[in-house]
């Protein structure tokens, strides 16, 4: 079995070892690099999955107000002979919150691991020659589009930052009016843009995220590896170019009350 | 060194970093090589200037190298900022001069990790990497007379796959090269070289969960740049890396059963 030296990531020293104790199944390994790996790929895949249908979702925008309500309205009654109203949602909630939390803390320990793996960085400048700009900058989107959440949060569910204005007219947040309340807040230039850079943000990181969660599970195959950078850059494409276009439509007048 | 036939490089400035050991800070220093062949090698080249400085009463620069030829991994060097400089494929002691051009200025470093603390100069300690070899890196095999040959028939496939990551020489440039020093290339290869084989089977989830295990001790974790591929002078494919994730994630449940039993 597995044996670990006294001082863990220490400097290489020699033979004095200790039996590791074992820790719970899945805490044991969370513990490890790759383990943490597999827990960013798996929560990445949930809201991966997440992020497609509510673009998917919100493309009913281009069918009206009222296919777009009856949309948001059908979110809250979800299983609703089996579960009572809004409890699916709840639960949906729930399990994308727990997901979210889980990709988050294994990327903050796995950076915390990778700066210790270098403390003392290349004193002269790298020449990297593959790694590309989205896998270098994974950390950055990542906290761009976290951060960028809870705007959205707030400015479409809870209605906070929404449009405003004191009536439904002038622009105020209306629960469950949830076409109203986009174009409310589209209309607003600097809040489109934000929407747009936020929009590319998440599609830099689908671009590497998607791919690297196939070698991160161990999901390769010369049948299909080439396919793997295809299904990234066609995720981060359809995601970005979806949800993009909706602020630009409303600034265009497209979708309008 | 001093063939009167083939092209000579000019005026090459060397930036190479000196430490006294261990615990010393260390800094780069300037190094000037007036007339070097096209043909010499990256480390004849470095030989020519410790010639000199020994001439000069001026103490060597310490730098690790061994066979020469591409095979034993203990040449290392972080060129220009690329783990064994610039040409794919290519250990350091592979690399020629005719790869640089005269007036240029070539900045040497020792590879970087917390793994690999610097003894002297260029030269580090890699010996993590026999920490890892070490808690699987190996079959059971029966004592007594050898085997006929062929009398474990291989499929030519997997011979092949696993000879493509068993070309691993050990040299710690995947480490060098990825930015998160990370060693999950080399304890790949090592991983897949006996775990695609039939000789390997018996070991396969032991050796899988023990070597992985041991490397993230030492290293950081895989964020799936690609740089150590690209740095590999073996070439070796990342998809190692993607089979040591799945027999690593197969191994924790194998393993568990079988302690389970006990």
């Amino acid at each position: 079995m597995a044996q670990a030296i006294n001082s863990r990531r220490g400097p290489v020293t020699g033979t004095a070892k200790r039996a590791k104790k074992r820790k719970p199944f899945l805490l044991d390994l969370y513990s490890t690099a790759v383990g943490k790996k597999y827990v960013m790929a798996i929560t990445g895949i949930v809201l991966i999955g997440f992020v497609i249908t509510h673009m998917i979702g919100n493309l009913k925008m281009y069918l009206g107000k009222e296919d777009f309500n009856h949309y948001a309205e059908f979110l809250r009654e979800m299983l609703v002979p089996i579960l009572p109203r809004t409890v699916f949602l709840w639960l949906f909630r729930g399990m994308l919150v727990t997901a979210g939390a889980l990709h988050v803390h294994s990327a903050y320990g796995l950076t915390i691991i990778n700066r210790s793996a270098r403390s003392v960085k290349y004193q002269s400048p790298r020449d990297y020659q593959v790694a590309n700009f989205a896998s270098r900058t994974m950390r950055w989107t990542g906290i761009i589009v976290f951060l960028f959440l809870f705007w959205h949060l707030a400015d479409l569910t809870w209605g906070t930052v929404n449009a405003l204005g004191t009536s439904a007219a002038d622009g105020k947040f209306v629960r469950g009016d949830a076409y109203g309340n986009v174009v409310r807040s589209f209309e607003r230039p600097p809040v489109a843009l934000l929407y747009i850079v936020a929009n590319i943000a998440l599609g830099t990181h689908l671009f590497h995220g998607v791919w690297s969660l196939f070698q991160s599970i161990g999901w390769s195959n010369p049948r299909f590896n080439k396919w793997r950078r295809w299904l990234a850059t066609g995720i981060a494409t359809v995601v970005v170019v979806g949800n993009v276009s909706f602020p630009i439509a409303v600034l265009a007048g497209i979708v309008g009350q | 060194m001093t063939a009167s036939h083939g092209k000579h490089l000019t005026n090459l400035t060397l930036t190479i970093w000196r430490q006294k050991g261990p615990n010393d800070g260390g800094a780069f220093e300037s190094y000037r090589i007036d007339s070097i062949s096209d043909e010499a090698s990256f480390l004849e080249m470095l030989d020519v200037l410790n010639e000199n400085l020994i001439g000069e009463g001026r103490e060597a620069v310490t730098f690790d190298h061994d066979c020469r030829e591409g095979i034993c991994g203990t040449c290392s060097l972080m060129i220009d900022g690329q783990a064994h400089g610039p040409q794919r494929g290519t250990a350091t002691c592979q690399l020629h001069m005719r790869k640089f051009e005269s007036n240029a200025t070539i900045v040497i470093e020792p590879w970087r990790a917390t793994a690999f603390p610097i003894i002297k100069d260029l030269m580090v300690d890699r010996s993590a990497f026999d920490r890892i070899i070490e808690n699987g890196g190996y079959i059971t095999a029966q004592t007594g007379g050898a085997p006929d040959a062929n009398l474990i028939p291989v499929p030519k496939p997997v011979a092949d796959a696993a000879m493509d990551a068993a070309e691993c020489i050990g040299c710690g440039a995947c480490v060098a090269a990825c930015p998160n020093g990370a060693a999950n290339l080399f304890t790949a290869a090592k991983v897949a070289h006996l775990n695609l084989l039939p000789q390997g089977q018996a070991e396969r989830f032991s050796r899988t969960e023990a070597m992985v295990e041991t490397m993230d001790e030492y290293f950081g974790s895989c964020t799936n740049h690609g740089e150590c591929e690209a740095a590999c002078p073996k070439e070796i494919s990342i998809d190692v890396i993607a089979l040591m994730h799945k027999d690593y994630r197969k191994a924790k449940i194998a393993n568990r059963k079988e302690l389970a039993r006990k």
